[in-house]
């Protein structure tokens, strides 16, 4: 086979050399990988789901087995996933193992990242590859969303109409943009068959294309790893890719499949014959979107009213935290390499991975920053959290609104504290002079 | 147990879930159990795998050499004039009007994106509600004053246009004596009969609950809160402007009917909104 192959293209060497390659051997690297293979698997469902879902939003009679739904009025899109769902084999658990897939997948991106921030391993040379991982998150949320939305029930129809009080909310652009987007004011027939584009072909090629990016810039570079004995800034231990990665990772992608093939056939998501068909005058509460929205949604419930109008323009506030809020914090996200190079002046490759105590600052901005979100989450559920805490909405908004302000910086701040606390014993023990990075500030500087 | 064995067995298991799950589709289909026997299938030949690897593999750790990823300098420089290669006269210029052309023509290409929407004109500030217009419940129902119940809620739309996305409005039926309004605006409600856009103001969700008892009409998206005697004016949750208000009537028939348009654009807030359209 090898011969082969090698007869025509020549990969004698190539192969041996990539056969060899070596992986370093840690469970947190393994992150990234089922990022890639939860997407894998949603490849295969989506496309056995494309074959029977059907992006029109004419309305039909349902006449499907469902029978609280017998003889209603509901658009074919919604009429082709209760078919997907109740008629056609298997396809209940190919489309709920799809939407959890798409949970896991936003999730083993988002914790990966973690990993990659805490340790420090998106300083030079993979800047490069942070970036477009950062690209990557933002596509796996649109792919979710736009996934979402074409069921085309009550609920997901609740989103869309947020997405376009958002979207015209930008100023001078604003109307434009919607009218562009949805071809129309809100609700459109023709969004639907928009979203399944998106949903189908351009979001995920773009995704694949730069999940291509992403490990061919990991297969140049080589792999990071966590300082030890015997390693170095100049090489990389580990095991070899064939047969010790490939078999784990196969492995990995079987587990990954397995987890997710049970919770696709054992616990309901999304039903959307609850919900019912979208409905341009009705809402039900409470209505909460997937997980890797409530950030946005829980900022849109936050913010105060603060519609500003000067000189006959008017910014109305869900601009604030739909729009501006987001695009700093992807900003951010993504500049956050040089951000950090500008303070440590450290332009310098690393190879070698940061214990996270080594670096106590970048410990409590990136805690600071998760509370941040998971409060902004918290708060996209704050008529759930009312019913859970028995108090009224008011009051939990309000205890969040100082939260959101309070808890970040002194959960940021405490994990400073720890994490330069447990840096300093390590040195300690380990009998080594305070080093450079304890005499650095609060702020980050020397 | 050895690890052969136990490869053995996961692989084994793997096969028996996979030959069940042919069995569940061929009779019938069954969600949990294809799920059950989809996820055993997959986590026999997965814990297979993973033993194979931890319990069968050479676990011999391998050093590899990393050779420095930037090249010398003196082979960046001639990559650089390799990249560059000959010196035209004005090649400034020339490389600049190249990439306007290429500007422009992409700017041209990107016009027919134009053709995704409508412009939205006046669309964002009227409704179907027009002078005369009927109320009807979402049957099509005209209705009167004695119809609604007190404190009672009701979807309407002007008579043609029942299920208007934008024309909704909900009819509520209020002591006169309770509001506390402006003197023009109470001479819009007759007999308590006091309508209000049903689009949320802040992220455009239909605003569906309504508090009788406080008077207040909430909306389920986001928990904006607005106070129906007094003009929907909010009194929590991120809205910052009050519900438009429909101008009512009652016509010689005794049918509540509309007196306009309302007289603000309905719905979330958009920067020329003020302005009036144009």
């Amino acid at each position: 086979m090898l011969r082969w192959l090698d007869g025509r293209l020549g990969i004698a060497g190539l192969a041996r050399k990539s056969l060899k390659k070596v992986f370093p051997d840690h469970w947190s690297f393994l992150l990234g990988e089922l990022a890639l293979f939860s997407f894998i698997i949603l490849l295969a469902t989506g496309v056995f789901l494309t074959l029977f879902y059907r992006p029109d939003a004419q309305l039909v009679t349902y006449r499907g087995p469902y029978a609280p739904l017998q003889g209603q009025e509901v658009s074919a899109a919604y009429e082709s996933v209760l078919r997907i769902s109740f008629e056609v084999r298997s396809g209940l658990v190919m489309r709920q193992i799809h939407h959890w897939a798409a949970l896991v997948f936003v999730g083993s991106i988002v914790v990966h990242m973690m990993r990659v921030f805490f340790t420090g391993a998106f300083r030079r040379p993979r800047d490069v590859n942070w970036v477009v991982g950062v690209v990557l998150l933002l596509l796996g949320i649109g792919a979710g969303f736009t996934g979402y939305s074409l069921p085309d029930d009550l609920l997901s129809g609740t989103g869309l109409r947020i997405a376009y009080s958002v979207l015209i909310s930008v100023p001078l652009l604003g109307p434009h943009l919607a009218f562009l987007a949805f071809g129309g004011e809100f609700p459109t027939e023709g969004i639907i068959s928009r979203l399944f584009v998106m949903h189908v072909m351009l979001i995920p090629a773009l995704i694949i294309g730069l999940v291509s990016v992403h490990l061919a810039i990991l297969w140049r570079q080589k792999h990071t790893q966590y300082k030890g004995a015997g390693r170095t800034e100049g090489n990389v231990v580990g095991k070899a890719f064939w047969p010790q990665q490939v078999m784990k990772s196969a492995a990995l992608l079987a587990l990954t499949a397995a987890v997710l093939a049970f919770m696709g056939g054992l616990l309901q998501i999304n039903p959307i014959w609850d919900f019912g068909p979208f409905d341009a005058t009705t809402v039900s509460a409470p209505s909460q979107p997937d997980w890797y929205v409530g950030w946005l949604e829980g900022a849109l419930r936050l913010f105060p009213p603060l519609d500003l109008t000067l000189f006959g323009i008017t910014i109305p506030s869900p601009f604030w935290p739909g729009v501006v809020m987001p695009g700093l914090a992807f900003t951010v996200m993504g500049a956050w390499p040089w951000i950090e190079r500008r303070v440590t002046r450290d332009e310098a490759e690393h190879h070698l991975l940061d214990d996270p105590t080594d670096v106590p600052i970048r410990v409590g901005i990136g805690v600071a920053g998760l509370i941040f979100f998971g409060l902004l989450t918290l708060a996209g559920g704050n008529d759930v959290l009312a019913i859970m805490f028995n108090a009224s909405v008011e009051q939990i908004t309000n205890v969040l609104r100082i939260a959101i302000f309070v808890l970040p910086a002194s959960g940021g701040w405490l994990a400073y504290r720890i994490a330069a606390s447990l840096g300093n014993n390590k040195s300690n023990l380990l009998g080594r002079k305070r080093g450079v990075k304890l005499r650095r500030g609060p702020t980050g500087g020397f | 147990m050895k690890p052969e064995r136990v490869v053995a067995v996961a692989f084994a298991v793997s096969i028996m879930a996979s030959m069940g799950l042919v069995g569940v589709y061929v009779s019938g289909g069954q969600a949990q159990a294809e799920g059950a026997l989809l996820g055993t299938a997959l986590g026999g030949l997965g814990v297979g795998l993973a033993v194979w690897s931890v319990g069968l593999l050479p676990s011999r750790t391998r050093s590899e050499e990393r050779e420095p990823l930037s090249s010398d300098d003196a082979l960046v420089d001639r990559a650089e004039d390799d990249l560059h290669p000959s010196d035209i006269t004005r090649r400034k210029a020339l490389v600049r009007l190249m990439a306007g052309a290429g500007g422009t023509l992409a700017g041209a290409l990107a016009i027919p994106a134009l053709s995704l929407g409508p412009r939205p004109g006046q669309d964002l500030f009227t409704t179907p509600w027009t002078a005369g217009a009927r109320l009807v419940d979402p049957e099509g129902a005209p209705l009167r004053p004695g119809d609604l119940v007190l404190d009672s809620v009701t979807t309407v739309y002007p008579e043609g246009h029942v299920g208007s996305p934008d024309a909704q409005t909900l009819l509520i039926k209020v002591d006169v004596q309770d509001l506390e309004m402006p003197e023009d605006r109470i001479a819009w409600a007759p007999d308590g009969c006091i309508g209000y856009s049903k689009i949320c103001t802040h992220a455009g969700c239909p605003v569906g609950l309504y508090r009788a008892k406080a008077h207040e009409l909430l909306c389920p998206c986001h928990q904006s809160t607005f106070d129906v005697l007094r003009g929907c004016s909010v009194t929590f949750g991120p809205a910052d402007r009050p519900l438009p208000q429909l101008p009512i009537s009652v016509d010689e028939e005794g049918f509540l009917i509309a007196l306009g348009d309302f007289t603000e654009p309905v719905g979330p807030g958009f920067w020329n909104m003020t302005g009036g359209g144009g």
